[in-house]
């Protein structure tokens, strides 16, 4: 077998040996900032390029009326929460009952933001599952999602009265992240309109 | 007390570790057989604190002692028996010291199994395996402490995750470690013969069951998963590319490509310095599936608390395995013996387990990718990312597709040097078998015509490729070994495997409707009627229970009962979907949301050839099985 002729020593080419090093403390390097991160509360909700900025302006159809649209403007002058939702998306469906119970408490104006989605579709899930929205948008062809950065559904979005977006999650909203988050994000932009009403 | 005992047992493990990992290595460097000797017993005592400690958790829970924080975290009065037992490796603390006392299992049976190997190699292969149950029983007594007191002891627990209060998930975990940690043994066995500066290919044949058997475990292991997400989450799915799958996976893909190069380097004495780096990785990559689960660097449906101080010091122990291990590896492999300097032929079996090799080796490079990427994207600032299933799922297919097409020729084809096309010529009339078969099934096929059709091609092509060398090697006189055997049946697995995944994803019917009871709704040949859901109870769970009578052709075939549990502990109700298997198709019914009016939404599948898929990874553990048990690998090497 190969073992009994002794070979004359050989060095790793330098190359494979940079490589190897490379490869082998970049990732150490990326598990060491993962680790550091990994106790932050925030860490699934992705920061958002939009918060403090304004958003988007857009002009969309409205799903259950196509011939209506609507334009960004005409939602100033009160907060509203975006709910980024699909019939397609099994994680929508989970978030949906929270959604529902806290659309219920008209504490905020809940908008629908469909997206790329089959109208027929998107109707039948609002019949079965019941619809907790003030009014749904339809972008089927997803172009305005992507002045909002949407790469995914769930996402939901808190826009205050002056249309500029105060807080972002992506993923299902739970009955945590909606009492630690939003609700307290809220609070903000409530507290800040009284402000300006008593002056 | 109970809860000191473990912990005393816990220490003293850890200094058997110790003893068991120093002693040898100094004694096989210096060449003092005193200290060589010390292996074989500090590896067995080793293995008897582990046990004590196990033994004594598992009373702590079966005795219900919350006392002891971790069984207050996983356990309440109302557990049943069984899941009081499985509740010991239902968190994180726990499922550590299962991998501790899983590792001293494989170092024991090292220890037991190595009789006719040189001393020197044995106490080496130990000691390196010694020190990796250093790293993790330090972890456990320094960060993830099982015995912690609480007290004063409450009167009640939480509860285990409700999640894993399931008959299939007793199993996956054991069977998992045993595969992960098994990987220890190949790459104990590397380091050693890396500080030795000397292989010896024979001792290349003794490593060579282990590593099947330890990947026949992780088979076994993934797939049980792969079940129970099916069953128990709901949506039918029976593969998400979740984090943590992608984290046992790895270590599978580099254990199939090293079970094959080491075939190729006990037989010919080629890829030396592969094996040897495939052996580091795929015990790195075991150790890396394991930081990634128990850290919670990535954000999965497995993650557990995190906490910063348990990754760093799961990361720092990671770090010096791998680092040191590849450190050596550079340092000593040049001066190992040639493998470029064996020649053979591209036209070869040499060549087509290069292939195979290439292929595997890119297929898991491309998971940790796609694993990683969001971490590396969100670390570089390029945003959010999700990597989901179509980015997994094309490269997967595209890595898959040519390792399927070769892997008939691979027993087919010589060692060394094949002359010109003749395997080829002797498999023409299975390719073209292969081929008709698909055509007929793109044509018969309901829908999803391209998968279907290349899902029966590439099945026939295989199996009959395996069942043509079984064929080849019976009519050449005598039984095929317990090797040929083994590799036979993982190959015809892997046809079984494909028509399962393949055709499923081709040919699933799925509606979500809201059924009223005494509605129903049809699926394929099948008509599934909604009789209502009622109210049950069970140990530790109310239950949602819904009743669904499967009809064909006005005949009853089933009645399936899909459930919604809420555990009595709180938390996210679960999903039990109600299932009628066949070999055929499963008929799979979940519960959705009720909509009020004692409606419900339902979701319905039919999921054709749906068991195939675990049919075939048991049929490729199996082959594991048997290959390790061929009686060549028994035979005592002769001294070099």
């Amino acid at each position: 077998m190969s073992d009994s002729n002794p070979t004359p020593p050989r060095r790793l080419p330098p190359v494979a040996v940079f490589i190897g090093a490379l490869f082998f403390f970049g990732l150490v390097a990326l598990m060491l900032y993962g680790v550091a991160r990994s106790d932050r509360p925030d860490r699934d909700t992705l920061p958002s390029a939009l918060i403090g900025k304004p958003a988007p302006s857009f002009v969309l159809p409205v799903l259950h009326d196509p011939n209506v649209k609507v334009k960004s403007t005409e939602l100033l002058g009160a907060p509203y929460l975006l709910n980024v939702w699909g019939s397609w998306c099994p994680t929508c469906r989970d978030e949906h009952p929270i959604l529902t119970r806290f659309a219920e408490t008209k504490r905020v104006r809940v908008i629908g933001y469909n997206w790329k989605d089959e109208r027929a579709d998107a109707l039948r899930w609002l019949e079965q599952l019941g619809n907790p929205y003030m009014l749904v948008l339809a972008d089927e062809e997803g172009r305005t999602a992507l002045d909002w950065g949407i790469a995914a559904a769930p996402e939901t979005f808190l826009v205050d009265d002056h249309g500029i977006v105060r807080w972002k999650y992506s993923g299902a909203i739970t009955q945590d992240v909606l009492d630690r988050q939003l609700i307290p994000a809220l609070e903000k932009i409530e507290a800040a309109g009284k402000g300006k009403a008593q002056r | 007390m109970l809860g000191e005992i473990g912990q005393i047992l816990l220490i003293l493990a850890l200094l058997a570790a110790l003893l068991q990992s120093a002693l040898p290595l100094v004694g096989a460097q210096r060449n003092l057989p005193s200290l060589v000797a010390v292996a074989r017993p500090a590896a067995l005592l080793q293995l008897a604190m582990v046990l004590g400690a196990f033994v004594v958790l598992t009373l702590a829970f079966v005795r219900q002692d919350f006392s002891l924080r971790y069984v207050a975290d996983n356990s309440n009065s109302l557990l049943p028996v069984i899941y009081r037992y499985s509740a010991v490796w239902g968190a994180h603390e726990g499922s550590l010291l299962l991998w501790a006392l899983v590792l001293a299992l494989w170092t024991a049976a090292v220890a037991a199994f190595s009789r006719h190997l040189p001393a020197v190699v044995v106490a080496r292969v130990l000691a390196v395996m010694g020190l990796v149950s250093v790293g993790f029983l330090a972890f456990l007594l320094f960060t993830s402490n099982p015995f912690e007191r609480l007290l004063p002891a409450p009167l009640e627990g939480h509860d285990l995750n409700p999640l894993l209060q399931d008959p299939g998930l007793i199993l996956h975990p054991p069977m998992l470690y045993l595969g992960y940690v098994g990987f220890a043994v190949p790459f104990a066995f590397a380091i050693a013969a890396l500080l030795d500066g000397h292989i010896d290919v024979r001792w290349l044949r003794w490593t060579r069951p282990w590593t099947n058997v330890a990947w026949a475990f992780l088979t076994l292991g993934i797939a049980l998963g792969s079940w129970w997400a099916y069953y128990e989450l709901g949506w039918g799915g029976w593969w998400f590319w979740d984090p943590v799958e992608n984290a046992s996976f790895m270590p599978w893909l580099a254990g199939a490509a090293l079970l094959h190069s080491q075939a190729a380097t006990e037989k010919r004495g080629v890829f030396i310095g592969w094996t040897l780096l495939l052996a580091i990785a795929a015990f790195a990559l075991s150790l890396l599936g394991t930081f990634l689960v128990r850290s919670g660097v990535l954000t999965s449906v497995h993650s557990f608390a995190a906490d910063p101080a348990r990754g760093l010091f799961i990361l720092v122990f990671l770090a010096l395995v791998i680092g040191g291990s590849l450190l050596l590896y550079a340092l000593r492999v040049p001066g190992l013996g040639g493998d470029a300097r064996r020649g053979y032929a591209l036209n070869s079996r040499e060549g087509l387990l290069l292939a195979n090799n290439l292929l595997l080796s890119c297929a898991c490079a491309m998971v940790l990718l796609g694993t990683l990427y969001p971490l590396l994207a969100d670390a570089l600032d390029l945003g959010k990312v999700s990597v989901g299933p179509p980015y997994f799922g094309t490269l997967f297919l595209l890595l898959m597709a040519p390792l399927v097409l070769l892997l008939p020729f691979g027993p087919l084809t010589r060692w060394q040097r094949e002359q010109g096309l003749r395997p080829l010529a002797l498999l023409a009339p299975w390719a073209g078998l292969a081929l008709l078969l698909g055509v007929v099934a793109w044509f018969m096929a309901p829908q999803g015509r391209l998968k279907t059709a290349a899902g029966i091609a590439a099945a026939v092509w295989v199996a009959a490729g395996t069942l043509y060398v079984l064929w080849q090697r019976l009519r050449g006189g005598g039984r095929p070994s317990a090797e040929t055997t083994g590799m036979l049946l993982a190959h015809f697995g892997i046809a079984v495997f494909v028509v399962g995944a393949l055709l499923v994803e081709a040919l699933s019917i799925q509606h979500e409707v809201a059924l009223a009871p005494g509605k129903s709704v049809q699926a394929g040949p099948y008509e599934l009627r909604f009789e209502g859901v009622d109210a049950s109870n069970g140990p530790n769970y109310h239950s949602d229970r819904g009743h669904v009578r499967v009809l064909r052709n006005d005949a009853e075939i089933a009645l399936l009962h899909p459930e919604k549990r809420t555990y009595a502990s709180g938390g996210m109700p679960m999903t039990e979907a109600g299932i009628h298997p066949a070999l055929g198709g499963d008929i799979y019914v979940a519960l959705g949301e009720p909509l009020g009016d004692s409606a419900w939404a339902v979701r319905v599948q039919v999921k054709p050839f749906v068991r195939w898929i675990w049919l075939g990874a048991i049929l490729m553990a199996l082959g594991g099985f048997v290959t390790a048990v061929d009686r060549r690998f028994r035979k005592l090497p002769g001294r070099s």
